[in-house]
């Protein structure tokens, strides 16, 4: 019996969704277009956080040692960075290293490089490059390197100096517009989510209101509440389904076209990066269970909720 | 069978709709329920089906308090009643074969005993040649002889026919009296509200006069008489 009443309600769920035609389509345009809503706030999330960790990525304290730092000493003072908790990777680049990289960046300039001939000895330090894990940290880092703990490690100073309090305003305004805009960010997601989860609710609820007679009727002919709801949830996932799929089918051209435009920091990474195609394709299995899911979710229950405000008879 | 006990239904803005009113219905009885608009006669119907609750007194079901059933307990006792509406109130998506289908499936039965079942029905009510038509396809005759069909294709106890000629013309009047009769005469309960003067006239069959919620007549082979 039980396998009965399933195959009747997905039956008959299934057949009113083709026979209340107009409603359907009403109701799977709303849901597309919150699906649709959705799935770009998980982009532009997605695209912001990319950008903002670009951006993170970019902000560096470095820490140059004088010429004349014995190697040992300054790798010794690398391994202590290394175990602080707030430092994520730790970069040394070694006076020769440094040498190198200096010819390349000044290789149009032969002025430089004669200067830099005539002289007897490599006049560059080594230094460290330190990346925190979050850009608010680089102050602690920085007070750190000038305290008296730092300086102990070694018996002569050898730095030359740490570039951070040159950076600090800039630093500073990055880590406020990082912190403000992820905020901003996950306030407006969850509004924009809230407001169309209400009406796509709505939509629903006014397609059943039309049947709340039917739904009484069904009720004095003796039928339990759930073989009265069965069809409308299963008529509620149909919505959700298809609204999915139109949504999921509508991204393709729309990251295609328009994701070098909505890339807001495009001018700072590599072109991979900057097609929101490639996103798309490549988290498409996230996607694809968000917006489903999504889908589904809000069809099912927003039937549920409607119809059950006209079961008791 | 159905024994309505000192039954009282006051609503909210204190009028009263039933009045301590006691009544009981044999089995294979044909009882007609007559009165003005508004004497109480929906009300007690109402009781019956459990939509609505009295304000004091009891309805029995074979001494079974029906308004003290469960849930579950009442979904089966509803499909222990047929019932026909003055307007109609068939569900308008479906077709006719799928409105008495409905019916069936809620009762439990088999896909087999349904293709068997709604045929036969619908050419009992004589719309054999209407099973795939939707309700706005259907006169009001029509309309009536599907939830005829549809009350009686579960073979209940009792058949409750709210003024179910109210919206017909005399011929469609006619007919659906007749089937009426029939069911009664395979031995089924029916209850029946009317208007319908000629209707209880050429009845013959016993007559409960409702007048402001009390009951003021119960005649074994009544006639209209208010």
């Amino acid at each position: 019996m039980f396998w009965t009443n399933t195959k009747r309600i997905l039956r008959s769920g299934f057949v009113s969704f083709f026979r209340n035609g107009f409603v359907s389509l009403a109701a799977v345009l709303v849901m597309t277009i919150t699906l649709f809503a959705i799935g770009s706030l998980l982009f532009s999330g997605a695209l912001l956080e990319k950008s903002l960790n670009e951006l993170k990525d970019k902000v560096d304290v470095n820490v140059y040692f004088l010429t004349t730092a014995p190697e040992d000493d300054i790798l010794a003072f690398k391994t202590v960075l290394e175990g602080l908790p707030e430092v994520k990777e730790v970069t040394y680049t070694s006076r020769e290293e440094a040498l190198v990289i200096f010819r390349a960046r000044h290789e149009d300039d032969q002025l430089t490089l004669q200067a830099l001939d005539e002289l007897d000895e490599n006049p560059l330090g080594a230094s460290l490059s330190i990346k925190a894990k979050e850009t608010s940290q680089y102050e602690g880092i920085a007070n750190f390197l000038e305290g008296d703990d730092a300086l102990s490690i070694v018996e002569t100073p050898i730095i030359e100096k740490v570039n951070f309090f040159q950076n600090k305003a800039a630093i500073d305004k990055l880590t406020e517009i990082i912190s403000s805009s992820e905020q901003s960010n996950l306030l407006k997601t969850i509004l924009l989510i809230i407001v169309s989860i209400l009406i796509t609710f709505n939509t629903i609820r006014l397609a059943i209101y039309d049947s709340r007679e039917e739904i009484k009727l069904m009720k004095l002919v003796g039928a339990s509440n759930w073989y009265v709801q069965g069809p409308f949830i299963v008529t509620g996932i149909m919505y959700g389904v298809i609204s999915a799929v139109v949504a999921l089918a509508l991204f393709y051209p729309v990251t295609l076209w328009f994701g070098p435009v909505f890339y807001p920091f495009n001018f700072f990474s590599t072109i991979e990066s900057t097609s929101l195609l490639i996103y798309y394709s490549n988290n498409f299995s996230e996607i694809f269970i968000a917006v489903f899911g999504t889908g589904i979710v809000l069809g099912a229950l927003s039937s549920y909720l409607a119809v059950k405000k006209y079961l008791k008879v | 069978m159905i024994y309505f006990d000192r039954v009282s239904k006051v609503y909210k803005d204190d009028s009263i709709a039933l009045d301590d009113v006691s009544l009981s219905i044999e089995p294979k009885e044909f009882i007609s329920i007559v009165g003005h608009s508004g004497a109480g006669k929906t009300t007690l119907l109402r009781m019956l089906l459990v939509e609505d609750r009295p304000s004091s007194g009891s309805v029995f079901f074979e001494s079974t308090d029906i308004h003290q059933l469960s849930k579950f307990e009442l979904t089966n006792f509803r499909r222990r009643i047929g019932t026909v509406f003055q307007d109609f109130r068939l569900l308008p998506r479906k077709t006719a074969f799928e409105n008495i289908a409905f019916a069936m499936e809620v009762a439990g039965r088999s896909d087999e005993e349904i293709e068997s079942d709604v045929p036969h029905v619908l050419n009992l009510v004589d719309l054999g040649d209407k099973m795939w038509n939707f309700p706005h396809e259907l006169s009001g005759g029509e309309k009536q002889r599907v939830a005829i069909a549809r009350a009686i294709v579960n073979q209940p106890d009792v058949v409750i026919a709210d003024e179910p000629t109210g919206m017909l013309d005399p011929i469609n009047t006619y007919d659906i009296v007749q089937i009426l009769k029939k069911i009664n005469e395979l031995g089924t309960t029916v209850i029946l509200t009317t208007h319908n003067k000629g209707v209880i006239d050429s009845l013959g069959k016993r007559v409960v006069t409702l007048d402001r919620g009390r009951v003021i007549r119960d005649d074994k082979r009544g006639r209209y008489v208010l």
